[in-house]
């Protein structure tokens, strides 16, 4: 509710919206409708809005705007109604090989929870996920939640290179690498498809607010699908609800 | 052309940043001295934002092609044309064929490199700023090597008149070694006790070496938590100083990420971004906490030199 809301100065050049401090894609669904209304009112001054998980970071020019007339702006858009979810009309599809070379914390995961890499496919792949994010990386893309029984820790020490393409789990979220950096999520896996590209717009395949599926694709399928460089960003339509 | 005879420390090519990419994850990047960049940019007749070079300790040796109007500002890297001294804060004219190099550092460690209509490499993104992280931007999305060339644009002949300009000292920032660097607490100060804020504020903190354009790594009195537990990631702004659970803080810079869940106590005030840019390893800083009001005006004052100096 708005009462729940904080707005505070982040430094003199940004203030961070608060819409609370879950998880959850009710709360999610506020933060993307506040940056959605809010973005198609913005006064001179106010700048790029960075959404995510339960917060928005609005940054503005001080030489235009001081905090508090900022606040004020931001005020305006606080609401203190839930969202309603739509039923995903569009889910992106995700074919990822998993296990393997580029899967190579399957079997912790798997081991983690007492159960067999074959079933942490099936439970990883039988979810839809929604994106809470896309940060921390150019593409990377971070969605939840993960079933429990394949949940696991990040890495003690994250590993400075992670290859683009690699799909993670990390605690209750599963996310993919989009370009090579360092991480620190558990790998069980790796996608054929391209989802940052800097030539396209938007330049990311994943944004925050869209919902992914996986599915399990054999070395077979996934050499057709880098060699032939089949539609890289294709998603498939599905009817219904998650 | 610029050909790039040796390549510097750590050079890149910079503009005043790429926004607009964030909610991608795309960072910011730009210069770590920002009010250098654009002195060094309005001396050659440029808007503030065009691209230059951000040159970090030991700087490059570059030969100009052709005819080139130029300014540095920043740091002090003593810099030569063709083995003579010049100033920084100063628009010259470099003939043909000069060479421009450094030697050792006399104060600071970056220095900001613009030629008249900037260097002319492709935007991507809308900016030509250098994206590490992202290997892309500015020449490749990496430092500059030997046998680069830097593409640059010919001289316009109503700039000459620029040449011979100097960006008064006093309208430059306040560089210091060792300084005191102005704070805004929050937003996440409540995660910390009181005894936490207080070594914050009042005990110094070293750069390490690990250091660079992502962030600052310092160390000093460790800063302590009251509440357990890591923040819910939220968008991480430039100056942003976070402290992970060694109790250590880190400054956080251009090419931060751009989402991070580690607890805030402040962030450091734009007018104080120039002062950081310019601190190297070993370097002690003592933070000051003050209003947001007040962080506006100390912008307001510096950042209005730039436009003190256009008249």
């Amino acid at each position: 509710m708005e009462k729940e809301s904080r707005i505070r100065p982040a430094g003199d050049q940004a203030l961070l919206v608060e819409f609370g401090a879950e998880i959850s894609p009710g709360m999610n669904r506020r933060v993307h409708e506040f940056a959605r209304k809010a973005g198609v009112h913005k006064i001179p001054g106010i700048g790029e809005m960075v959404s995510s998980y339960c917060s928005v970071l609005v940054y503005f020019d001080p030489l235009l705007l001081s905090f508090s007339e900022t606040a004020s702006w931001v005020k305006g858009f606080l609401s203190p109604e839930p969202v309603e979810a739509d039923s995903p009309s569009k889910i992106k599809e995700v074919p990822v090989l998993y296990g393997g070379e580029f899967g190579p914390d399957i079997s912790f995961v798997a081991n983690h929870n007492q159960i067999t890499v074959d079933e942490v496919i099936r439970l990883h792949t039988g979810e839809t996920y929604l994106v809470y994010v896309v940060g921390f990386s150019p593409g990377f893309a971070a969605m939840g939640s993960v079933p429990l029984k394949i949940q696991a820790p990040r890495l003690a020490s994250p590993r400075t290179k992670v290859p683009a393409g690699s799909v993670g789990i990390g605690g209750q979220q599963t996310g993919i690498y989009a370009v090579e950096s360092p991480g620190g999520w558990q790998l069980i896996g790796q996608t054929a498809l391209t989802l940052f590209d800097l030539h396209k717009d938007p330049p990311s395949f994943f944004q925050a607010g869209d919902y992914a599926r996986f599915y399990a694709i054999d070395e077979k399928e996934f050499l057709k699908i880098t060699k032939d460089g089949i539609q890289k960003s294709e998603f498939r339509s599905l009817s219904g609800t998650r | 052309m610029i050909e790039v005879i040796k390549p510097g420390l750590f050079t890149t090519i910079q503009d005043q940043g790429r926004w607009g990419y964030q909610n991608y994850g795309v960072g910011i990047a730009g210069p770590l001295d920002p009010f250098a960049l654009a002195a060094a940019n309005l001396l050659v007749g440029n808007p503030q934002g065009a691209a230059g070079l951000e040159i970090t300790l030991l700087g490059p040796t570059l030969k100009f092609h052709r005819e080139t109007i130029f300014a540095l500002a920043g740091a002090d890297l003593d810099p030569q044309i063709d083995g003579q001294s010049i100033s920084g804060w100063t628009c010259y004219l470099a003939p043909s064929g000069s060479v421009l190099s450094f030697g050792e550092r006399k104060s600071g460690i970056r220095a900001y490199l613009a030629v008249s209509r900037g260097i002319d490499v492709p935007p991507v993104m809308g900016s030509r700023s250098t994206y590490l992280l992202g290997r892309f931007g500015g020449l490749e999305g990496r430092t500059l090597k030997a046998q680069d060339f830097l593409p640059i644009l010919s001289l316009e002949e109503n700039f000459r008149n620029l040449v011979g300009k100097v960006f008064s000292p006093t309208l430059r920032p306040p560089y210091q070694k060792n300084p005191n660097l102005r704070v805004v607490l929050g937003p996440f100060d409540e995660f910390f006790s009181e005894e936490g804020v207080r070594a914050f504020l009042t005990s110094p903190y070293t750069v390490t070496p690990q250091s660079d354009r992502m962030g600052y790594r310092l160390q000093g009195m460790p800063i302590k938590r009251q509440k357990p537990g890591e923040l819910i990631t939220c968008g991480l702004a430039n100056g942003t100083i976070q402290v992970p659970p060694n109790g250590q803080p880190i400054l956080l810079l251009a090419d931060r990420q751009t989402i991070g869940g580690y607890p805030i106590i402040a962030t450091l005030i734009h007018a104080d971004f120039p002062l950081i840019a310019q601190c190297a390893p070993g370097d002690q800083l003592r933070f000051k906490a003050i209003s947001v009001d007040e962080a506006r005006q100390a912008y307001l004052q510096l950042w209005g030199n730039l436009g003190r100096f256009k008249q």
